[in-house]
């Protein structure tokens, strides 16, 4: 089951409105579960007895336009068995027989039952055949199922209703959504209504100019990509003002749309950060605090990675309840596994190079090689599959940007592991130490502080946390052999920038790069960004050899 | 240290080295060319275009060696320079296809054909003639170098932060060249070559010319490393290199000293790449990875750092070990092989191969002068 993680419906808790991408497919689920229920609680129909069985014939004749007329028919009938119909005949699951002029709906576990009478069948007519469908008539199922269920108890369920509304701006609605206005309380719900009622106004042939208008300011307001391709896909032979309404609509929302691109960007940006920060966090230990140029510090993150894989392997295996906590077990395991292999290199090779950082540099490169050529030979060169545990798939809609849940954990995920080290080092015994041996080591050794020991620490420590990166990375990144490649030269720019030694430059450097690339990005194009902003580091350095933060003083010659 | 220069400049390694070089420039091609296929001493037309490939990245080697070696500058992206001569060199082959590519458009390489491009980008033009071509394989390594060297010595980066920064422009130099409006023919690169000045770059004449040619400019280019390295001004990288703030103190440029070698190493560099690409007929931009640049440093690290014979030996003796292993059943292991190496060579060879002979061999010399006090104390270096 290798998608099981990725497309885990939402937890029963998930009251927040979807993200736009997934609105669709939600709001087709929402729909089947509410038909029994809502139209029954929506209550509004006065059923005029055996019209919704006269209703019903249409379905009977096997031409599109009858199809499309028993539709209308049946949604003016306000029949409480009209959903469930509609649902069936959208699902292909209505039948009808030519000769005895019955309709039959089949339920999934392929039951027949009279939809007139509601009785089961057990005997269909021989000549049982389905209702055809053409585009025509989807879209007008989609739309009278959309403002069926404007009425609804659930305040998101009408609001995707509204919504569904706006997109298809089916007129024959516009009675529904009246009636719903009245009623409606939710004022987010009454906002999409109103929108809704905007959009069928301002395409509509029977409204006069003064509507239209009024229904421009609204659709404004609305200020998003949909409403923009509505205003700007007027028909021509408007009044002349509601043109300039629409002309001054338009701008204004074209104005409203750059600010809330450039707040993507801006998010975009400190997603990059984020993911910058984790990759480099564990290098400012290892090369900002001890001087050491690990190449293999990527290697370290890729081991972090393939943990995560192992751990969702042995739950989907033994355990598949833990899956949601997949990470939160894989997160310590990372840090062991990582930080273990780390304090082995720092004691059979870094060890016997301190002072010669060049060499260093080659031998973990070197390093980095074996590594990843185990772990091809491990688990193969392909790519791994790591799932997303539930909380960490979905998005939702902040204002005009979307946010996914996952890149918003990762974030917070970085700030913590920052706030967590920086504390580390602060405020306990081993951070004093590592501090005193970093500042100075002959000094440290003479107060009785054992620098072997902290130094193999500390390399532990900063591949720990990469490890711990890797399982972060793991969630958005392909987690490959080489994965830690692609992160090495990001960490060491992250680092140079920031300034070697100090932890808040790194912080600063990373979203100061994150965000300085995802703004880049639309002028320049992907590449050529990065290639920007590598040219730009390259230049920085040449200006402020020591980084942003560099540290003075005594602790630079150490 | 003898009195005439050519004595200085050639010791007795030197001339071990030049004399074999020889050899083997003259005997391949004679054990390809004129022994018959059948015999056991035939050299087949692979294995030389083999050679000659092992002949360029040994001359890489060397100009790696002359900056880490004796400047102390190690870069990370000396494969940039090699490919951007490879790449000068590349698109005077494209221009030589004229009419026998793909789509017979006598001005435009295929690639750009294909990419729907109308007239050739202004940086193309002139690449028809060869001596255009084999200045711009001097200059634009020469002047990436030169540029990058000014701000960087300029600023003083040295040592790690030197390395990680030669080792971004190589890694944003692949990035650009992958790109397919950069105009050198994107991810494939340029290939399918026919012609090197009128001759056809398949046939086995011309392989074992381009091998000879290389085989004089690295005999050249360690000629002139030699002659840089027991000169004064060699003296003076090498104090750079053993103690930079001290030699700078005594009132040397440094930065001068170091731009220099460092441009003049770039197009060395250059000039391997240039040779290169016509015998394995193709360059993309996987030349400009950083781990191409920095597997050529090894080469130099396992041959022996700052002994020039070393840096040959090395590139040699590594690549065909790389042969060996890639193209067997060992093939999977090559990665631990190689990564094996760069450890061990640091932790345990830290001199390299010749190095280490030398070591041994001056340690030698002191053991039998101390045996023998009555020797005159001049008969030490």
């Amino acid at each position: 089951m290798p998608e099981a993680g990725r497309i885990a419906p939402p937890p029963p808790s998930f009251t927040r409105p979807p993200g736009r991408n997934e609105m669709r497919s939600l709001y087709e689920r929402i729909l089947a579960l509410v038909f029994a229920l809502g139209l029954l609680l929506a209550g509004q129909a006065i059923a005029r007895a055996g019209a919704y069985e006269d209703a019903l014939a249409g379905f009977t004749t096997d031409s599109f336009s009858d199809t499309a007329d028993a539709v209308d028919a049946l949604v003016s009938t306000g029949d409480p068995r009209t959903g469930p119909l509609l649902e069936a005949l959208k699902d292909q699951r209505l039948l009808y027989s030519a000769e005895t002029l019955k309709v039959f709906i089949k339920d999934p576990s392929d039951k027949l039952t009279d939809a007139a009478t509601g009785e089961a069948v057990a005997l269909p007519p021989t000549d049982i055949d389905n209702v055809r469908l053409n585009n025509r008539v989807r879209g007008l199922l989609d739309a009278a199922l959309g403002s069926l269920t404007l009425m609804v108890t659930e305040p998101g369920r009408r609001f995707d209703a509204a919504q569904a509304v706006f997109k298809s701006r089916d007129s024959g609605a516009l009675a529904n959504i009246d009636k719903a206005l009245e009623k409606e309380t939710d004022p987010r719900v009454k906002k999409a209504l109103m929108e809704a009622r905007a959009a069928i106004v301002l395409y509509s042939a029977d409204s006069n100019a003064e509507e239209k208008i009024a229904a421009i300011a609204v659709i404004r307001d609305r200020g998003d990509q949909d409403a923009l391709g509505l205003i700007d896909g007027l028909p021509p032979d408007l009044p002349s003002t509601v043109k300039q309404a629409a002309t001054a609509a338009s701008a204004k929302i074209q104005s409203n749309l750059a600010f809330w691109s450039a707040l993507q960007n801006a998010w975009y940006g400190l997603s990059l950060g984020s993911v910058l920060l984790l990759a480099a966090i564990g290098l400012a230990i290892t090369f900002g605090v001890m001087g050491i140029i690990n190449m293999a510090h990527g290697e370290m993150v890729m081991l972090g990675a393939y943990t995560t894989f192992v751990v969702q392997e042995l739950i989907r295996a033994h355990n598949p309840a833990l899956f949601d906590y997949s990470l939160v077990i894989a997160v310590p395991l990372a840090f062991i596994v990582a930080g273990s292999v780390g304090i082995a290199i720092e004691r059979s090779i870094i060890c016997f190079l301190y002072g010669r950082p060049l060499e260093t540099l080659l031998a973990t490169w070197g390093l980095s090689l074996i590594l990843q050529q185990a772990v091809r030979t491990i688990f193969g060169p392909t790519n791994k599959e790591v799932g997303n545990p539930s909380w960490m798939s979905g998005a939702f809609d902040l204002g005009g940007i979307t946010i996914t849940y996952n890149r918003l954990w990762i974030i917070c995920f970085a700030l913590a592991v920052f706030v967590a080290l920086l504390g580390m080092l602060r405020f306990t015994r081993l951070g004093l130490e590592m501090r005193a041996v970093t500042q100075n080591r002959s000094m440290a050794a003479a107060m009785g502080i054992r620098t072997a020991r902290i130094d193999a620490l500390t390399f532990g420590l900063g591949s720990g946390i990469a490890g711990i990166a890797g399982v972060a990375l793991s969630q958005i990144d392909n987690v490959s052999p080489n994965l830690g490649q692609g992160y090495i030269i990001d960490s060491f720019m992250v680092v140079v920038f920031g300034g070697v030694g100090n932890l808040w430059g790194t912080l600063v450097g990373a979203f100061t790069l994150g965000i300085a690339n995802k703004f880049l990005e639309p002028y320049a194009g992907a590449v050529l960004g990065k290639i920007a902003i590598l040219v730009l580091i390259i230049l920085f350095i040449q200006k402020r050899p020591r980084g942003m933060f560099a540290l003075k003083g005594r602790a630079v010659e150490a | 240290m003898g009195p005439f220069p050519l004595t200085r400049l050639l010791d007795k390694s030197a001339i071990v080295f030049l004399v074999l070089l020889a050899v083997f420039a003259f005997a391949i091609p004679t054990l390809n060319l004129l022994v018959p296929a059948g015999s056991s001493l035939h050299v087949s037309t692979y294995l030389v275009a083999l050679f000659g490939k092992y002949i360029c990245y040994a001359m890489l080697a060397l100009s790696i060696d002359l900056i880490w070696g004796y400047a102390g500058i190690l870069s990370l992206g000396h494969g940039a320079f090699f490919a951007l001569g490879g790449y000068a060199m590349g698109m005077y082959l494209m221009r030589q296809i004229g009419t026998r590519g793909v789509y017979a458009n006598p001005i435009l390489p295929d690639f750009m054909v294909f990419l729907n491009w109308q007239e050739l980008p202004f940086y193309w033009h002139g690449f028809n003639h060869f001596a255009y071509a084999a200045l711009m394989i001097l200059l634009v390594p020469g002047l990436l170098a030169f540029v990058f060297g000014w701000f960087a010595f300029r600023s003083r980066v040295t040592g790690v932060y030197l390395s990680i920064i030669t080792q971004a422009m190589t890694y944003a130099l692949m990035l650009g060249f992958f790109r397919n409006n950069f105009g050198f023919g994107g991810n494939n690169g340029l290939t399918d070559f026919k012609d090197i000045l009128g001759f056809n770059v398949q046939a086995e004449g011309t392989r074992n010319g381009l091998l000879v040619i290389s085989c004089i400019a690295l005999a050249l280019s360690f000629l002139m490393c030699r002659a840089i390295v027991t000169s004064k001004f060699g003296k003076v990288l090498i104090a750079i290199r053993d103690a930079e703030a001290r030699t700078r103190f005594l009132g040397y440029r440094v930065e001068a000293y170091k731009l220099f070698v460092f441009t003049l190493s770039a197009c060395m560099a250059g000039v391997a790449g240039a040779l290169y690409v016509p015998q394995v007929g193709i360059i993309n931009p996987s030349e400009f990875a950083p781990g191409n640049s920095i597997e050529a440093v090894i080469w130099v690290a396992v041959g022996g750092r700052g002994t020039l014979t070393g840096a040959v030996l090395g590139a040699f003796v590594v690549n065909y070990a790389k042969t060996f292993f890639t193209t067997g059943w060992l093939a999977p292991y090559w990665l631990f092989v190689l990564g094996g190496l760069f450890i061990a060579v640091t932790l345990l060879l830290p001199r390299g191969i010749i190095g280490t002979l030398q070591h041994w061999h001056e340690r030698h010399i002191e053991k039998k002068i101390m045996a023998v006090p009555v020797s005159a104390p001049t008969a030490a270096e």
